[in-house]
C-alpha cells in the first residue's frame, strides 16, 4: 500500500467523495475493468489472499466433518461453560455484518451519498459475515442433523418450536436478515450487471452476466420499479439493524446469569455490532483501496466518515460497559458484584482489560483529526476493534460462564485446537467468498457512482436518478 | 486354499507384461480349470464346454461380484419363546429382589438385588440386615458393576493358554495326594479374611485333614492393631462393635467410621439419627474428630484437631492420664492449642460417662486401640456405647496378618513351597514391599490363583482361575455382628469361573460337589429342625436368625507400654482410598470417577498435604514430588489439602496399577511401594523434595482459589449453618436473617419476596397447582394428585458419595474418564458440593448434595428452543432425550448447573456384558443431547401402575400412590436417610413435613426459581469452651 496521499491539496478537494476529472465512462471503465480483466492478469495479491481463503475453506471442510462425526465435545465447552468460541463467534460474525446493512439501508433513507463508493462491498460482507455466522448455530447443537427442529413446520410429531426461548427468537431473527441483504444486495447489483453483460468481450462471460442481470435494459420502467423495490427494502433493513442485534442479545439478557441478564444489552449490542461492521469494512476497504488503486472513489472523506461513526459507536460501547460496572454495584446482589470483581480480577481479566484498551481506549486516537485520515492509524485502529469486539463477546460469555451462582460448580474454560481451526476456517471462508466477490463482481456500485459526477446533472440530494443507468 | 495361494504366487512370480497377455493361457491349465470344477461345478462345465476368452473373463468377473455377497451373511434365525413353564413369580418388565450380602473383610453388608428377567441390575441395602438397615455403600452399589466388567477372568488358564477346570482339578489333585504322604508338607493356601462360615469351616477341615499344610492369611486393610490393641487392654481378641447411637460425645481418633467399609453404613445411620435437628427436636450428640488427614468424618466433626496420625498417641496418652486411666505420658508436652482441646474434650467425656464413644482408626497403634478400651472402661461405656463382640473373622481370627504373609514369603524363598493356592486376593500387588512376593513366587513350583480378574499376581502363576463373584455364586458371609447371610447367587457365572468353596472342596475330596450343597451341608448340620423351611426364610430375609454374637464382659487391664519418642521429619499416613480402597476397584470406573469426600479428586492418588506445607516447600497442587522414607521412596503430585495436619503428608493405596484391566491400569501412583512391614500404615522421619513436573489432577471443584470460593460462599449463604443454640434460641428469626445476608442492606424486594417464600412454604404447591389451572396453556396440566418434591437435611449428609453411585447405577450414567473430567464434563446428575469456611489449616467443611432442584419456575425450560425440557403435571422438571437437539442454552441458564451434556458418545454401546448391567427402565443416551435429575421417573412411574394395577384396596382407599412407594435411589441407597422425596400434596408425608420445619431453605430462592428440592439447614453443636 503506497501512500498517495497529497500535501498540497485544499479543502474541497479533501471533502470531496469522488476525486475531480471523473467522467461517467471513467467511472465506468476503471471499475468494471476490475471484474473484466482477464483471468490471467488478475493481481499477484488477488491470488494471495484467494490463496489463504482456500487453505481456510479446507480447515474448515475437515473441522466440521470431525465434528459432525464426533461431536462437539472435540471443543472445549463444558459445563459451566456450555458456550464459548461457538457463540462468541456467531454473535462476532453477525456484528460484523450490521455495517453492510447500515451502509446500504439507513445510510441509503438519510440520503449520505459518501455511503455509495463503499456500500456494494460492505454489503456483500454483510452477506458473508452472516455466512459464518449462521454456520455456527447450526453445527454447535449436539445434533445439527436435527437442528431444523427450531423452525415451525407442520410435522408428525405435533411440536411447535418452543416460542419462549431467545433461540427460536435467533432463528427467525438471522434467517430474516440473510434472506433481506440478500435480496438487497442483488437488486442492488442488477444495473451493474447490465453493464457488465454489456461491456463483456467474451460470450460466455456475456451470458453469465445476461443471466443474472434478469434482462435488464435500462428502461424507464425498470428504474421506476428498481427505485421503489430499493426503497422498501431499505425500509425493511432499517428496523432490522437494531432488531437483529436486540435479538441476539436476548440470547443472554433473557438468560438469568449475571452478567447476561442485563437490561442494557439490546442497545448497547447494535452499537456494538455497528462499531464491529465499520471496523471489518475499514479493515477490508483499506487494502482494496489500494490494491487496485481506487483512491478517487474511495477519498479521505470516506475514511475520515467512517473514523466518525468507529469513534461515536465506541463511545457508545464504553458507556455500556460502564453502565455494567455501575449496575452490578447499585443492583446490591452480591451475584452481580462477584461477576464484576471476576471480570475485573478473575482468571480472565486479562480479556477485560484487554478489551478496554482495545474497544474504548484506542479508538480515542480519531478525536485527532489527522489520525482519521491516515490509512495506517485506520487499520490499526480498525484490527483493534476487530479483536477487542471478539473480547467482548468472550467477556460476556465465557467470563459470565464459568463462574456463575454456585462456587463449587465453578468452572474453567480453554479452547482446543479445533476451536481455533473452526474460527480459522470461517475466516478462510470470509476470505474466499469475499475476494470471490470482488473478481466477478463489481465491488464498487457502478451507476450509483455515476450519479456522483457532476456530468450527471444529478444535483440534489432528493433528485432521483434517472439520469444514471447504463451506457456504451 | 492351497490352490488360492499357489495361483497367487503363480501370478506374482510373472512379470507384469506377461500378466495381462498370459490370463487366458494361464487360465487354461490344468489346475486352473481343477480348481474352478471344485468351487464351481455348474461353471466347470461351462468352460469345458466353451473354453473361451470372453467367457472366463465374464465368469471371473461375475464370481468375482459374487465374491463381493459372502459379505451379506444370513443373520441366524432367532426365535422368541414364551416360556412353557414360567418361572416363578417372574412377569416381564417387574424386577425381582432377591436378599444376599457383599461379603467384606470387616464384615458383610446385607443387600437386596434387582433382578431383570434373570440380569442382576442394581443393589439395594436390606432392612432386615445389621449392618445395611435399608442402605449401602458406594463399595455395594460399585460391585454390580465389577459382575460385568468386560475385563474379568474368563477362563481357566494354565500358563497364559486356556485350559479347563479339569486339568486343574488333576493337577491339583496328584499335587494333594503327593502332599498327603507327607502330611501337605509344601503346599500352602493364601487366602483375604474369611467370615463365611462354610469357608472358614472348610480351611478348619483342609488343616485338619493335612496337618502340614499351612493356611496364611493377608488382607491388605488388616486389623493387625486392633487384634494386638485389644489383646493389650483384655488379652483376648475382642471387636469393639460401637452403639453410635448410644452416643453423646463421640471422638474419632485418626478414623473414618463414617464412610469406609461397610459396617460403616450402620455407623453413618445410628451417628446421624442423632443430628437431625427438628422444631420439636433439638438435642444433638458431638463429634470431636483428631485427625491427620482431610476426611469425611472429620468435616463432620463439631470440633476437629489436625494432628499428624504419629502423634495422635500422644493426644490419647495424655486423654487417658487427665481421664484417669494410668498409663505412661511422654515427655512432650501438648500445645496450647491441643492441650486446651483435650481438656474441653475431657470434661465433656467426664460429663457423658455412660454416654461417650471414642473410635480409632485400624491403622491407629495398638496403644490406641487399648487406650480406648480402657477409657470406654473408665466412663463405663462398655456395654452401653460399645459393646465386645468374637472377631467376625471365620478362619484365623488370631492370625496376624503380617507375620502370616511374612513367614510366608520367607517360606518361600527358603525353597519350602512346592504348591501354593490363592483364594482370591492380590499379593504381588499388595503385599508388604520388602516382602518382594513376586521374586519369592518364583521359588514356588505350582501357583495357582483363584481370581476375578487377570492381575499382578495371576500374570505370574502357573494357573489362573476365574472366581465367581459374589452375585453369581451360593455362599454365607458374617456381619460385623456376626449375623449370618446366606449368599444367594442372582445368575448363572458369566464365565467358567468356580468359588473358594470348589477349590477347598477339592482339596477335601469332594470335587464336583457344588458350593450349593456345602453351604447347605454346613448349615443343615447347625440347624437340625426344620432346616428347609429356615433356609427358605433365610433367603428370602437375608439373614440367618439368632447368629448374633453374644457380647463378652470384660474389664480392661492396665496398659503399661512405655511411649515412643516423637519423630522428626514428614509423617506419612497410608490409607485406604475413599473409593477404590484397596485396589480392588481400580477397575471400576464408577468408583474412580466417584469424586472423593473431600477433596473432590477423580481418577488419582495424591500427596495431601497442609496448605503450609506445601507453602514450605515451594510445591502447588500438581507438583510432582518424591516421598522417602524407610529407605522406600514414591513420587506422585501434591494435593494441598486444607485442613491437613502440619508436617504430615496423606498417600492413599489401591493405585498405579500395572495389570489392572482397561480402566485401572496406570491411573495414579503405586503407594504400596512405601508400604513395607515395618510402615504398614505409614512412618515418621520421611522427606518430600520437588522433583520438577507437575500434572493436572481432575477434580470436579475448582482448587486453585480458596479464598474466593471460601467468602464468595459464606457471603451466598448456599450452605446455611448455625449453633444448636440459636436455633433453639429462635428457629425463625435466623432464617430470616441468612436471607436477608444475601441481598445486604439494599435488599428492595424484600417484603414481596419473604411473603411470596412464606406463601410457598404453606401448601405452596396446592395453591400453586390451581393458579397454574387459571393460566393459558396450563389447562389440566397440573395434577391435583401428586406434586413431588424432595427435602435433604443438611446435617445428616456425610459425604460418603453412595447417592452418588447409586444414581449412576439405577440410571446409566456414562463414565467419562479422567481428560473429560479435567474438560469439567463429569456426567452424575447429582453430585456432593464441597465448601470450606474459615482459616485454611482448619477449615469447616460442609457438604451439599446438589440434585436437580426441579424448579417451579425452571430457568431452563423457557431458554429450550424445541421444548425438551417441560414442566410435568406432578412438577417434575422433565427432559425428553429424543427431542434434545443439544444446544445447552438450560445448562447455561441453569443456576445449579445440574444438567449434564454429552459431548461425545459416552455412554458404552459396544461391550457385550455392560449391556446386561444397564437398568431397562431407563434410556442410554448418545452423544448430543443433555441429561439431569428426573427424581427417578422411571421409579415414580413403577409405582404409579402398582397403584392402578391394584386400584382400590383397604390399604390404599383412594386407589393413588401411598407415601413411601416412590424412593428415588439416592434416597434409598442413603445410608443416613439424609433425603426425603415423596408427595407435597399429601400433608402427612414426610417431604411435606420436613418442608414445614423453620430451617427448611430453598437453595437460591431469591432468583424465584421456586426449587422443589429444598435443604434443612445445617446446624453445630460447638462446646462452649472451645468456642
Amino acid at each position: 500500500m503506497s501512500d498517495h496521499m497529497h500535501d498540497q491539496r485544499d479543502q474541497k478537494q479533501q471533502d470531496a467523495i469522488i476525486a475531480p476529472g471523473h467522467t461517467l465512462a471513467t467511472i465506468t471503465d476503471k471499475i468494471s475493468e476490475i471484474v473484466l480483466t482477464p483471468p490471467l492478469k488478475t493481481p499477484l495479491g488477488w491470488h494471495a489472499m484467494m490463496g489463504i481463503g482456500s487453505i481456510g475453506m479446507l480447515l474448515l471442510g475437515a473441522t466440521v466433518t470431525k465434528l459432525v462425526f464426533t461431536g462437539i465435545g472435540i471443543w472445549g465447552n463444558n459445563v459451566p461453560v456450555g458456550w464459548a468460541f461457538d457463540i462468541i463467534n456467531f454473535v462476532w460474525w453477525i456484528g460484523i455484518g450490521h455495517a453492510g446493512t447500515l451502509i446500504s439501508a439507513i445510510l441509503m433513507l438519510l440520503r449520505q451519498t459518501w455511503r455509495t463508493s463503499i456500500n456494494r462491498a460492505a454489503e456483500a460482507m454483510t452477506i458473508f459475515a452472516v455466512s459464518c455466522a449462521g454456520m455456527y448455530p447450526l453445527l454447535h447443537t449436539g445434533r445439527p442433523w436435527l437442528a431444523y427442529w427450531l423452525l415451525p413446520y407442520p410435522n408428525t410429531m405435533g411440536m411447535w418450536p418452543q416460542f419462549r426461548s431467545p433461540l427460536v427468537w435467533d432463528v427467525f431473527a438471522v434467517s430474516t436478515y440473510a434472506t433481506v441483504s440478500l435480496l438487497f444486495w442483488y437488486t442492488g447489483l442488477i444495473p451493474d450487471l447490465a453493464t457488465l453483460r454489456d461491456r463483456a468481450k467474451h460470450k460466455a462471460v456475456k451470458l453469465f452476466y445476461g443471466m443474472l442481470a434478469m434482462g435488464w435494459r435500462n428502461a424507464a420502467s425498470h428504474w421506476d420499479r428498481y427505485e421503489t423495490a430499493s426503497l422498501i427494502l431499505a425500509g425493511i433493513s432499517t428496523p432490522l439493524v437494531l432488531s437483529v442485534h436486540s435479538v441476539v442479545s436476548f440470547d443472554f439478557a433473557a438468560g438469568i446469569l449475571p452478567g447476561w441478564h442485563t437490561t442494557v444489552f439490546p442497545p448497547y449490542f447494535v452499537a456494538g455490532a455497528i462499531f464491529a461492521g465499520f471496523a471489518m469494512v475499514l479493515t477490508l476497504m483499506l487494502p482494496l483501496r489500494a490494491a487496485y488503486g481506487l483512491h478517487d472513489f474511495i477519498t479521505e472523506k470516506h475514511l475520515d466518515v467512517m473514523a466518525k461513526v468507529l469513534l461515536a459507536t465506541g463511545l457508545i460501547v464504553t458507556y455500556g460497559y460502564a453502565l455494567e460496572v455501575f449496575m452490578a454495584w447499585y443492583s446490591g446482589s452480591p451475584y452481580e458484584e462477584y461477576m464484576l470483581i471476576n471480570r475485573l480480577t478473575g482468571p480472565y481479566a486479562w480479556t477485560y482489560w484487554a478489551l478496554i484498551l482495545t474497544n474504548c481506549t484506542i479508538p480515542q486516537l480519531f478525536w485527532y483529526g489527522p489520525a482519521r485520515r491516515n490509512i495506517w492509524a485506520l487499520f490499526f485502529v480498525s484490527m483493534s476493534v476487530n479483536i477487542g469486539m471478539w473480547l467482548e463477546r468472550f467477556v460476556i460469555i465465557v467470563t459470565s460462564l464459568h463462574r456463575d451462582f454456585l462456587p463449587a460448580s465453578w468452572g474453567h474454560y480453554a479452547p482446543t485446537v479445533w476451536d481455533w481451526s473452526m474460527y480459522a476456517g470461517t475466516i478462510g471462508f470470509f476470505l474466499f467468498s469475499f475476494f470471490l466477490f470482488v473478481r466477478v463482481l463489481p465491488m464498487i456500485a457502478m451507476f450509483e457512482m455515476r450519479m456522483l459526477v457532476p456530468a450527471s446533472g444529478v444535483t440534489g440530494k432528493d433528485s432521483d436518478h434517472k439520469h444514471g443507468g447504463s451506457h456504451h | 486354499m492351497n490352490d488360492h495361494t499357489s495361483a497367487a504366487t503363480d501370478l506374482s512370480a510373472k512379470t507384469g507384461k506377461d500378466y495381462w497377455k498370459s490370463l487366458e493361457e494361464y487360465s487354461g491349465t490344468e489346475r486352473f480349470k481343477d480348481w474352478l470344477k471344485r468351487e464351481y461345478p455348474q461353471q466347470a462345465d461351462l468352460l469345458a464346454i466353451a473354453p473361451d476368452r470372453r467367457i472366463v473373463l465374464q465368469l471371473m468377473g461375475a464370481s468375482l461380484a459374487l465374491a463381493g455377497f459372502n459379505a451379506c451373511t444370513k443373520q441366524p434365525e432367532e426365535r422368541i419363546y414364551a416360556y412353557a413353564k414360567n418361572p416363578e413369580a417372574m412377569v416381564p418388565g417387574t424386577p425381582l429382589y432377591f436378599a444376599t450380602a457383599m461379603p467384606w473383610a470387616s464384615g458383610a453388608i446385607g443387600v437386596l438385588v434387582e433382578n431383570h428377567m434373570g440380569r442382576p441390575t442394581k443393589i439395594e441395602g436390606n432392612e432386615a440386615h445389621p449392618s445395611s438397615l435399608g442402605a449401602t455403600d458406594s463399595f455395594a452399589q460399585a460391585s454390580v458393576l465389577d459382575m460385568y466388567d468386560p475385563d474379568r477372568a474368563t477362563a481357566v488358564k494354565r500358563r497364559g493358554r486356556v485350559s479347563t477346570w479339569d486339568e486343574f482339578w488333576g493337577e491339583l489333585r496328584t499335587a494333594v495326594t503327593i502332599a498327603s504322604s507327607k502330611q501337605g508338607e509344601g503346599v500352602r493356601v493364601l487366602t483375604r479374611a474369611v467370615t463365611s462360615p462354610t469357608l472358614g469351616a472348610q480351611l478348619e477341615a483342609v488343616r485338619a485333614a493335612h496337618p502340614n499344610l499351612q493356611v496364611h492369611v493377608w488382607e491388605p486393610m488388616h486389623r493387625d492393631h486392633q487384634r494386638a490393641g485389644s489383646m493389650l487392654a483384655f488379652g483376648r481378641d475382642l471387636n469393639a462393635y460401637a452403639h453410635y447411637g448410644q452416643a453423646k460425645v463421640l471422638v474419632s481418633l485418626d478414623s473414618e467410621f463414617l464412610t469406609l467399609g461397610p459396617d460403616s453404613v450402620r455407623a453413618a445411620r445410628e451417628f446421624t439419627a442423632n443430628r437431625k435437628v427438628r422444631a420439636t427436636e433439638t438435642t444433638m450428640n458431638r463429634l470431636y474428630a483428631v485427625e491427620s488427614g482431610s476426611t469425611a468424618t472429620g468435616a463432620m466433626a463439631d470440633h476437629r484437631l489436625a494432628m499428624r496420625s504419629c502423634d495422635i498417641e500422644r493426644f490419647v496418652r495424655y486423654l487417658a492420664n487427665r481421664l484417669n486411666v494410668a498409663v505412661a505420658v511422654p515427655q512432650e508436652k501438648l500445645t496450647d492449642q491441643e492441650q486446651r482441646f483435650l481438656e474441653a474434650l475431657a470434661k465433656d467425656l467426664e460429663a457423658n460417662k455412660g454416654a461417650a464413644l471414642l473410635v480409632a482408626g485400624a491403622w491407629q497403634t495398638p496403644v490406641v486401640q487399648a487406650l480406648v478400651h480402657a477409657i470406654h472402661d473408665k466412663l463405663g461405656c462398655i456395654g452401653k456405647t460399645v459393646e465386645l463382640l468374637p472377631p467376625v473373622e471365620t478362619f484365623g481370627a488370631d492370625v496376624e496378618n503380617l507375620a502370616s504373609i511374612k513367614a510366608l514369603s520367607d517360606d518361600m524363598r527358603a525353597g519350602k513351597v512346592s504348591m501354593l493356592v490363592m483364594l482370591g486376593g492380590n499379593p504381588v500387588y499388595d503385599a508388604p514391599a520388602d516382602c518382594d512376593f513376586a521374586s519369592a513366587m518364583d521359588k514356588v513350583a505350582t501357583k495357582a490363583h483363584l481370581t476375578s480378574h487377570e492381575n499382578e499376581t495371576s500374570r505370574i502363576c502357573d494357573w489362573l482361575l476365574p472366581e465367581s463373584h459374589f452375585l453369581e455364586a451360593w455362599s454365607d458371609a458374617k456381619a460385623a455382628d456376626g449375623t449370618v447371610t446366606i449368599i444367594q447367587p442372582l445368575i448363572a457365572p458369566l464365565y467358567s469361573s468356580k468359588t473358594a468353596h470348589d477349590v477347598l472342596a477339592l482339596m477335601l475330596d469332594k470335587a464336583g460337589t457344588p458350593a450349593y450343597d456345602l453351604v447347605r451341608a454346613h448349615w443343615s448340620a447347625i440347624k437340625k429342625d426344620g432346616f428347609e423351611l429356615a433356609w427358605r426364610r433365610w433367603l428370602h430375609d437375608g439373614v440367618v436368625e439368632d447368629t448374633r454374637a453374644a457380647s463378652v464382659q470384660v474389664s480392661a487391664k492396665a496398659i503399661t507400654a512405655a511411649p515412643s519418642a516423637v519423630a522428626g521429619g514428614f509423617d506419612v499416613a497410608l490409607r485406604p482410598d475413599p473409593t477404590i480402597y484397596d485396589g480392588r476397584y481400580s477397575n471400576n470406573g464408577w468408583m474412580q470417577e466417584l469424586p472423593k469426600p473431600v477433596s473432590k479428586i477423580t481418577w488419582d492418588n495424591t500427596v495431601q498435604m497442609a496448605p503450609a506445607d506445601a507453602k514450605k516447600l515451594g510445591v502447588n497442587t500438581g507438583d510432582m514430588v518424591e516421598v522417602a522414607v524407610g529407605g522406600r521412596t514414591v513420587v506422585g503430585p501434591v494435593w494441598v489439602a486444607p485442613g491437613h495436619a502440619i508436617g504430615a503428608l496423606t498417600i492413599h493405596l489401591g493405585f498405579g496399577r500395572v495389570h489392572g484391566g482397561k480402566v485401572g491400569t496406570g491411573v495414579g501412583f503405586n503407594s504400596y511401594a512405601l508400604r513395607s512391614t515395618t510402615q504398614q500404615w505409614g512412618a515418621a522421619g520421611a522427606t518430600v523434595k520437588a522433583v520438577g513436573g507437575s500434572m493436572k489432577i481432575a477434580s470436579t471443584q475448582e482448587h486453585d482459589d480458596y479464598e474466593t470460593t471460601a467468602t464468595e460462599a459464606d457471603k451466598r449463604k448456599i450452605v446455611r449453618v448455625r449453633s444448636i443454640d440459636r436455633f433453639k434460641a429462635d428457629p425463625h428469626s435466623l432464617e430470616k436473617e441468612d436471607r436477608h445476608a444475601s441481598h445486604g442492606e439494599t435488599d428492595i424486594y424484600a417484603k414481596p419476596r419473604e411473603a411470596e417464600i412464606d406463601a410457598l412454604r404453606d401448601k405452596a404447591y396446592v395453591k400453586e397447582a390451581a393458579a397454574r389451572k387459571n393460566e393459558q396453556g396450563f389447562n389440566n396440566r397440573v395434577s391435583d394428585d401428586y406434586q413431588w418434591g424432595m427435602v435433604i437435611d443438611l446435617n445428616a449428609c456425610t459425604a460418603c458419595g453412595a447417592c452418588v453411585t447409586a444414581c449412576v447405577a439405577e440410571n446409566n450414567i456414562a463414565v467419562v474418564g479422567k481428560e473429560q473430567i479435567l474438560r469439567g464434563r463429569e456426567m452424575h446428575w447429582l453430585r456432593i458440593d464441597r465448601y470450606y469456611k474459615g482459616d485454611e489449616n482448619n477449615p469447616e467443611v460442609h457438604h451439599q448434595i446438589i440434585p436437580c432442584m426441579q424448579c417451579e419456575n425452571a430457568p431452563c425450560e423457557t431458554v429450550c428452543p424445541v421444548g425438551a425440557t417441560s414442566h410435568g403435571p406432578e412438577g417434575l422438571n422433565e427432559m425428553t432425550y429424543n427431542r434434545c437437539v443439544g444446544t445447552r442454552y438450560c445448562s447455561n441458564n441453569c443456576p445449579y448447573k445440574v444438567r449434564r451434556f454429552n459431548f461425545l458418545l459416552y455412554s458404552d454401546w459396544a461391550t457385550e456384558s455392560l449391556k446386561l448391567q444397564r437398568n431397562p427402565d431407563v434410556s442410554v443416551r448418545s452423544r448430543g443431547v443433555m441429561e439431569k435429575c428426573t427424581y427417578c421417573v422411571q421409579r415414580i412411574n413403577h409405582a404409579r401402575q402398582t397403584a392402578k394395577r391394584e386400584g382400590i384396596t383397604p390399604k390404599r382407599p383412594d386407589g393413588k400412590i401411598r407415601e413411601g412407594e416412590v424412593v428415588t435411589a439416592c434416597q434409598q441407597v442413603c445410608p443416613t436417610d439424609a433425603i426425603a422425596f415423596g408427595n407435597l400434596l399429601d400433608t402427612t408425608s414426610e417431604v411435606y413435613l420436613l418442608k414445614q420445619e423453620p430451617h427448611n431453605y430453598g437453595l437460591l430462592e431469591e432468583l424465584n426459581t421456586k426449587p422443589r428440592t429444598t435443604f434443612l439447614a445445617k446446624t453445630t453443636n460447638k462446646n462452649p469452651e472451645l468456642a
